[in-house]
């Protein structure tokens, strides 16, 4: 089973390739955690039962792979077939015997299974033509949902850990650096420093031992492109981890990978294991002489583990807290030894950039950002899902085109990039083409790709405020600024959104903002005030309408937004009345209903179910001064 | 040896010294909290931050760095008062002051920084911990780890395990002794010694009846130094007599 030559690795390709030659159709189910979640396992099994039944009685057979992440988790289960190209979406496993019937054996398409498009109601067949995925571009992505993440031949047949045998046998290691350099590519963990000047800095490091690590502790809020990386393809990550290790002359590699990832960590193992089984990974790499390693760290779940001071002391078993990186990890990492740490993205792309060449990835993208971006598209979308772009793609295409728009047709509000250290795009900013410069412009940042989008029902000043609640809990707690910043910036915001909010508060948070940006001592700190200072800088007006109106504009914090329903609207459906937590809501069904304040907690229940827009916010405080007058 | 200037006066300093070291070696005055000459540099409090310029940095171009654990370099100028340096000191302060506000220490140094009362809310069971984590460390550092900081962020705080009386405590006292702010709780006597909710028997000078160390640390140091335990059995003060004793007796010899 290992591979000890070039050649060999070849012709393991072409037997990887003719594998499934004779197949009548591969259906591909989405098995990536949105899809399990909605039930894909069943549907995989169901079909898996039903290809055995058939295969048993001869004829060309039916291949069923439980896939990685298709992306589209909107509209999961997913399956996919293969060679017709034909996408079936929301699939259950009682419908998994008629599909097989009808639309494999019979060429019949069951059109209540395809993709409705939502503007013109019209239905897809083709994967490739729905929306959501006809403008993308997979580099990092190439393989997911197109292999069986647990069988390295299908990694094999797709084209892994091809760049890996170029490497080793057509290149020397600073070929390897060069043709990095060349792609431009930058670091996908947030910050998108250089990948060949960091590596570069490692290797003129002195010292014989040096490390190769992957942080795959993605914890942003809203962010899973890493996890669908390490769960629907682990090998272009080991591919890419082991060139790095080449380029650097390294022989031992960690994952550092969260353990709120069992999918991510079950799939790597075997990923490790079955490279390790065929010569790809472990001592004399395909017979090349080279050996490298990767052993894999399970994290905590502590968000400050991915800065990545705290990681390498997270990996040597300390406390993971950020130290003082005066002297860079490239120099003194991992056990105080020279260390290069990327994220999960950036290694995905090495190999394919070695496959196919620095030029082709410099070709992609914008100026000084170059190649494509995965992002974790959420919120108040339309289409919520993975996907990936050319950098320099327009907010505006990648909400209204890819994402098919915001949920209700309501108004788009604002765009969070980044995370809890990006910040808010607001409407006026659509056209901004997303790349590392643009959006640190714009006040936010790239972080780890992830994008809530926000409709005009979102209040930014709550907006803030989630941010920093996540954050105060997450604050290592090591340096005052960070700790004690964030505890007193909570404070000012729970004021606010509680009605409690007094001139002068607005100062004080910048001035803190300002303080924890100078002052505090790791990039989560630093970064922490910018979902703050984000929507100061574009949604003042909200945070003055808080302070000095005692008003919610959007209409959604709970102390200062009162319900009402409109006499002309209603028409008496009864659904708010059934909806009410708090029985606050009287009227018999086909009558006018109200809503009585002294109950009302203003949850927005009725807001959510009212079919006829017949329910309307307005600031609370007006409805005192009525009563009294 | 590196020759920078601080706040204009050049001064050479040994190679591996700090921006701090280099600092007090001109004598100018730098405020910490976390730093103690006896450990590592840990750049916790935020305190000691000043503006640097490197050589090759663009002429208006400064980063604000912690001075504790920033090695000094040659040609780089240092400013210690400048506008943002004596904001963000301000800042650190003014948030010190709303977590202690009952503590001397703190008080003073934001007086310095003008401020008297804090802006910011006022924990609101105040104690006098900063985090500055001296304590830990000199117990890490005393390779005994009794005591550690548990959790993260607003709920941090300093802790033996699991909140119980940690059985690594020898009781030597070193974390009480570093604290900048006192606020490590003790009771010590002739007889015995509790902190962090352990109880300790003291070793006792047969001659004076004086407390001398816990007999948890001296079995520590005897254990790990190869000390004889029966060093500990006598008081400095024992000691110092004993020796005094001797060198009277010599004179009568001479």
């Amino acid at each position: 089973m290992r591979i000890e030559s070039k050649t060999a690795f070849e012709s393991l390709q072409s037997e990887a390739r003719a594998r499934h030659a004779d197949a009548q159709a591969e259906i591909h189910v989405c098995c990536g955690t949105g899809c399990l979640a909605n039930g894909s396992k069943g549907v995989a099994e169901a079909f898996a039962a039903e290809a055995e039944k058939r295969n048993s009685n001869g004829g060309p057979p039916l291949v069923v792979k439980p896939t990685g992440c298709h992306g589209f988790c909107e509209r999961g289960p997913l399956v996919a077939f293969k060679p017709s190209g034909l996408l079936y979406t929301k699939v259950k496993a009682t419908a998994v015997s008629e599909v097989v019937e009808k639309t494999v054996e019979n060429g019949e398409i069951l059109s209540r299974f395809l993709y409705k498009d939502p503007t013109d109601k019209s239905r897809i067949e083709q994967y490739s033509d729905i929306p959501f995925y006809k403008h993308q571009n997979r580099v990092a992505m190439r393989n997911i949902g197109l292999i069986d993440p647990t069988d390295i031949l299908d990694a094999v047949a797709e084209g892994a850990y091809a760049g890996l045998a170029k490497a080793l046998f057509d290149m020397d290691p600073d070929q390897v650096l060069d043709e990095v350099e060349t792609s431009g590519l930058r670091g996908r963990g947030g910050a998108g420093f250089n990948t060949a000047r960091k590596w570069r800095s490692c290797k003129k490091a002195p010292g014989e031992r040096r490390f190769v690590l992957c942080n795959g502790d993605e914890g942003d809020p809203g962010a899973f492109k890493d996890r669908s990386i390490m769960e629907g393809d682990p090998h272009s990550v080991i591919e890419g981890m082991i060139i790095g290790a080449y380029a650097l002359g390294s022989h031992e590699g960690f994952i550092y990978v969260r353990d709120e990832y069992p999918l991510a960590i079950v799939n790597l193992m075997i990923a490790l294991e079955q490279a390790r089984a065929f010569g790809l990974l472990g001592t004399n790499i395909l017979g090349s002489g080279f050996d490298f390693d990767i052993k894999i760290s399970r994290g905590g779940g502590a968000f400050v583990c991915g800065e990545s001071s705290a990681l390498m002391l997270s990996i040597a078993g300390k406390v993971g807290e950020p130290r003082a990186k005066y002297v860079h990890s490239t120099a003194k990492g991992l056990f105080d030894l020279p260390t290069v740490l990327n994220n999960v993205e950036t290694w995905a792309n090495i190999g394919a950039i070695i496959d196919r060449g620095g030029e082709w990835y410099a070709s992609m993208g914008t100026e000084k950002s170059k190649g494509t971006k995965a992002f974790s598209l959420v919120g108040k979308v339309k289409n919520t899902g993975l996907i990936e772009l050319e950098m320099g793609t327009t907010l505006r295409h990648i909400i209204f085109d890819i994402g098919g728009g915001i949920l209700a047709d309501r108004p788009f509000k604002a765009v969070q990039t980044g995370g809890p250290s990006g910040g808010c795009v607001p409407e006026s900013l659509l056209d901004l083409p997303v790349d590392f410069e643009k959006l640190t412009e714009a006040g936010s940042m790239m972080g780890s790709g992830g994008m809530i989008v926000m409709d005009d029902r979102t209040c930014m000043v709550d907006v803030a405020r989630y941010f920093l609640a996540f954050l105060i809990e997450e604050s290592c707690g090591k340096c005052t600024p960070c700790r004690e910043g964030l505890r007193q910036m909570l404070t000012i915001y729970d004021g606010l959104v509680e009605g409690r909010g007094k001139s002068g508060d607005i100062e004080r948070i910048e001035r803190l903002a300002k303080g924890m940006q100078l002052g505090s001592l790791c990039e989560l700190g630093k970064s922490a005030p910018n979902p703050v200072l984000s929507t100061l800088r574009y949604f003042r007006d909200e945070y003055e309408a808080h302070i000095n109106d005692n008003a919610c504009p959007a209409g959604m914090c709970r102390e200062l937004t009162a319900y009402r329903i409109l006499e002309d609207l209603c028409g008496g459906c009864h659904a708010c009345f059934k909806a009410c937590p708090v029985d606050a809501i009287t009227g018999e069904p086909k009558a006018l209903h109200t809503i009585h304040h002294d109950a009302c907690i203003s949850c927005g229940a009725c807001f959510d179910v009212c079919p006829d827009q017949a329910i309307e916010t307005f600031p609370k405080n007006t409805l005192f001064e009525t009563e009294v007058v | 040896m590196p020759t920078l200037s601080i706040d204009g006066k050049k001064v050479a300093v040994p190679e591996g010294s700090t921006i701090l070291d280099a600092a007090r070696a001109a004598d100018v005055n730098i405020p910490t909290l976390c730093h103690h000459d006896g450990l590592e540099p840990w750049g916790g409090c935020r305190l000691c931050v000043v503006d640097l310029w490197q050589p090759g940095w663009d002429d208006d171009w400064f980063k604000l760095v912690t001075s504790c654990n920033h090695p000094a370099e040659d040609g780089m100028r240092i400013f210690t008062k400048s506008p943002r340096v004596v904001e963000t000191r301000g800042v650190v302060l003014d948030l010190l002051l709303a977590r202690c506000p009952d503590a001397p220490l703190i008080q003073n140094l934001a007086a310095e920084y003008g401020i008297e009362e804090t802006s910011y809310a006022k924990r609101e069971e105040p104690d006098d911990c900063i985090l500055c984590a001296l304590c830990t460390r000199v117990c890490d550092h005393l390779d005994i780890a009794a005591i550690a900081t548990v959790n993260r962020g607003a709920g941090k705080e300093v802790a033996p395990p699991f909140h119980e009386a940690p059985p690594d405590c020898i009781g030597c006292l070193a974390c009480a002794e570093v604290c900048p702010t006192g606020c490590i709780p003790y009771e010590t006597s002739n007889s015995r010694r509790s902190i962090w909710g352990k109880e300790f028997e003291m070793l006792r000078d047969p001659a004076t009846g004086q407390a001398v160390i816990t007999k948890a640390q001296a079995e520590f140091f005897a254990g790990r130094n190869g000390v004889p335990g029966a060093y500990f059995d006598t008081s400095d003060t024992s000691k110092r007599r004993e020796m005094a004793k001797k060198f009277v007796s010599l004179q009568i010899l001479e």
